[in-house]
């Protein structure tokens, strides 16, 4: 099944685009804009709107039509929690009858970031948005380690709470310095020995599940995850791995 | 104009309550230095500059001093130019190049009491010209700023870049440029060296950084006729040093709180609390606004259920200011626009939250802050939620108005970003400007009720930290629900208990000159 962008009409393709290009603002300037938006593969072109920024420099609100296009049946990604998502009382609930004992998830901001948002809005008891945190789960024994934690402190806290799961949040993505950051945390965690041994998840508004796996994590969560989501990957990979054991 | 009819006794009291808060903690800061307060001390003596592996002059003469700190470094550092006989400059680079300076027997006291008075005079008085330099130009290109002041980040990594931005921002109506630094810096325990280009979410801060900008920006003040404030953070392990060459280099604002470095950088108490005196005095001196970071409360908590959290610390703030000689002019207190946009009424909430501060702080160029937790990365509700916000910051009368950004949540500012949030914020406030003037609130409605709520709240939590004590109260989590132990977090092993014969002719001098403070 094909597919692409919906303005008014099924197929007509419309998007709209805004820029800045870095030349005056002028009658040069607006015929450049529409050039370069037929260059992107866009046809009917139409700059809506043009004003200058600063010197050299000027801004662009354009419209235009793409026929391309993509197979919507062909198209894979999942998200690390599928369709079931427990509540709080469900995680609770399964906790207590599948393993008898709390579950231990510490989270951090780690490297260099100072924001803690993420963390905070899915491990706080307040949590967000009405989704509360971890730390409101009876059954989840959650310890917010909070912002610029290095990788070695991260592993060497889990080991002491005998962790079930890690949780690191990354905001800060700023010339990929996450990826630095994540790789190096993997990689720690591989060179211990310790990578089988806790289940790694990351999440931030840029990051998602598909590019976690590609890092080596069993899962990431991206724009409107909440604790549910992740309370929920962690119990299903921890029965899995107990059923595994038994 | 006062509409909320908040009790001036109530107010009162608060205030006291801050005096009775703030004294243990000031008896614990005067009795004690840091390592960061000696290099600051040591950079308002001249000592700069870098040895061949990036370590600032400053460092090394305090790692050399560093069993000798409880007398101040600067004895040492004057004793060695009355010694070697060089200038600043000459002994800063002997210094990089291995000099001892520890090894030089002390000359007579009255030599080296003299020769500081003559270094502390020449360096107080670049101060004080930069000081008396805005001061002629504010007046020069009176009327020509926005009120309230528009301030804008720029976050580049790269400073020839961020000027390329900031320079764009204040051709578009910016008032005031804060260079956001990189996000390590905070936690360093040293000021790099020299320009910058490489930083991550932000640039460094470093002197060299500072008089680039400077330059740049002035260059625009002069074209458009309208003062640039230029802005950095003096927060985390060098928040004395970096008051210090801000005020070298002309900075006008500097983020500079008593406590957000414990709460949010995990930075030890014992050491913020003394540095952030030190800090203070340095900006009071320098003529230089600070902003503080009450804002940040509310990334963390609820800003409608923690509102009180804000003005206790509102109040905090301006007691440690006023300790520290600085005017309530210069007290860019802050508050934030961060309650969740679904509240029925919240706008009512925000603008309450507002205008109690204004009544409150009637002096203070009050530093309001944009949403950002309820940001989304959908920029079409981004930038109404940016109009609202707009809408509260003109009609209750702030004083710096930091531009929320269409896409915060997604990157840092794009040029276009600053642009739209600059024509938004000039329409807003010119369609609506003397609206405040011409509204009264119902006496017994929901805005009016909410203050006095809020600032009986707040007196209550005051009362309970003047009970408890401010520290205890930090390590039991009263602020942002964060607990700080008072012997953990970073920075601890760089304080030290001054020995009787303490010596810091700099902060004497800064003492006699703020009036005692």
């Amino acid at each position: 099944m094909l597919i692409r962008s919906y303005g008014d009409t099924l197929d007509d393709g419309a998007v709209q685009l805004s820029f800045t290009l870095p030349v005056p603002c002028d009658t040069k300037g607006r015929e450049a804009a529409r050039l370069y938006v037929e260059k992107l593969g866009f046809y009917h072109v139409d700059i809506a709107h043009s004003h200058a920024l600063a010197d050299g420099f000027s801004f662009y609100v354009a419209y235009g039509k793409t026929g391309a296009s993509v197979d919507y049946s062909q198209i894979h990604a999942e998200e690390a929690t599928g369709e079931k998502l427990y509540s709080m009382q469900e995680s609770c609930d399964i906790i207590r009858g599948r393993l008898g004992r709390k579950v231990v998830i510490v989270g951090a901001c780690t490297g260099f970031d100072a924001h803690t948002v993420g963390i905070d809005a899915i491990m706080n008891m307040k949590g967000y948005n009405h989704h509360y945190g971890l730390e409101r789960y009876s059954e989840v024994e959650a310890h917010n380690l909070g912002a610029q934690v290095p990788n070695e402190k991260l592993i060497d806290y889990a080991i002491k709470v005998k962790a079930d799961a890690i949780l690191i949040s990354q905001i800060v993505t700023q010339k990929d310095v996450h990826i630095q950051n994540l790789t190096e945390f993997i990689e720690l965690l591989q060179s211990r020995g310790l990578r089988e041994k806790f289940i790694v998840c990351i999440g931030g508004s840029r990051i998602s599940n598909k590019l976690a796996v590609e890092l080596g994590f069993d899962a990431g969560f991206g724009q409107g995850t909440y604790a549910e989501h992740v309370a929920t990957f962690v119990i299903d990979s921890i029965i899995i791995a107990n059923h595994n054991y038994e | 104009m006062n509409k909320l009819g908040l009790p001036e006794d109530q107010i009162a009291r608060a205030r006291n309550l801050a005096v009775r808060i703030i004294k243990p903690v000031m008896d614990f800061i005067d009795g004690h230095t840091t390592v960061a307060v000696e290099r600051a001390s040591l950079r308002l003596a001249g000592a700069d500059g870098a040895d061949s592996d990036g370590v600032p002059v400053p460092n090394i003469v305090v790692d050399q001093l560093k069993d000798r700190l409880e007398g101040g470094a600067l004895r040492w550092y004057i004793n060695a130019l009355l010694r070697t006989g060089l200038t600043p400059d000459g002994l800063n680079a002997q210094i990089a190049d291995g000099l001892k300076i520890k090894d030089f027997p002390l000359s007579d006291p009255q030599a080296v009491e003299t020769k500081a008075a003559q270094i502390t005079a020449q360096y107080l008085a670049r101060i004080e010209t930069n000081r008396l330099h805005r001061e002629t130009k504010l007046e020069q290109f009176k009327d020509k700023n926005h009120s309230p002041l528009l301030y804008v980040i720029v976050a580049t990594g790269n400073i020839y870049e961020d000027i390329k931005q900031a320079r764009a921002a204040a051709e578009q109506g910016a008032d005031v440029i804060a260079v956001i630094r990189t996000t390590a810096q905070s936690l360093l325990d040293y000021v790099p060296y020299g320009a910058t280009t490489q930083g991550f979410g932000g640039t460094y801060a470093t002197q060299e950084n500072f008089r680039i900008m400077r330059v740049a920006l002035d260059e625009v003040s002069e074209a458009r006729q309208r003062y640039i404030y230029l802005t950095n953070y003096a927060s985390g392990l060098c928040m004395p040093e970096i008051a210090a060459m801000g005020a070298l280099e002309r900075l006008d604002m500097m983020l500079n709180d008593s406590m957000y470095g414990i709460l949010f950088r995990d930075i030890n108490m014992y050491r913020t609390f003394v540095d952030q005196k030190f800090s203070r005095m340095i900006n009071a001196f320098a003529g230089i606004i600070i902003n503080t970071g009450e804002d940040n409360y509310l990334t963390t908590s609820d800003a409608v259920e923690k509102a009180h959290t804000v003005l206790a610390s509102q109040f905090l703030n301006e007691r440690f200011a006023l300790e520290a000689g600085l005017s309530p002019k210069q007290m860019g207190l802050g508050h934030a626009f961060e309650m969740d946009p679904e509240i029925e009424n919240g706008f009512l909430l925000e603008l309450a939250q507002a205008q109690m501060a204004r009544e409150i702080f009637p002096q203070a160029p009050l530093k309001y802050m944009p949403p950002t937790k309820f940001m989304t990365g959908d920029i079409f509700k981004g930038i109404a939620q940016n109009t609202l916000f707009n809408f509260v910051s003109k009609f209750t009368n702030q004083g710096i108005h930091l531009l929320g950004m269409l896409t915060e949540a997604i990157h840092t500012p794009h040029m276009q970003d600053r642009a739209l949030a600059l024509d938004n914020a000039k329409y807003v406030m010119n369609n609506m400007a003397d609206l405040g003037d011409e509204i009264i609130f119902k006496p017994d409605g929901v805005i009016i009720r909410r203050t006095h709520h809020v600032l009986s709240e707040t007196l209550d939590f005051m009362e309970s930290i003047a009970r408890t004590g401010l520290m205890e109260c930090m390590e039991q989590g009263a602020f942002a629900d964060i607990k700080r132990p008072r012997d953990m977090g970073k920075g601890l092993d760089g304080l030290v208990k001054k020995g009787d014969d303490y010596w810091n002719p700099i902060e004497a001098e800064l003492k006699i000159r703020l009036g005692g403070a």
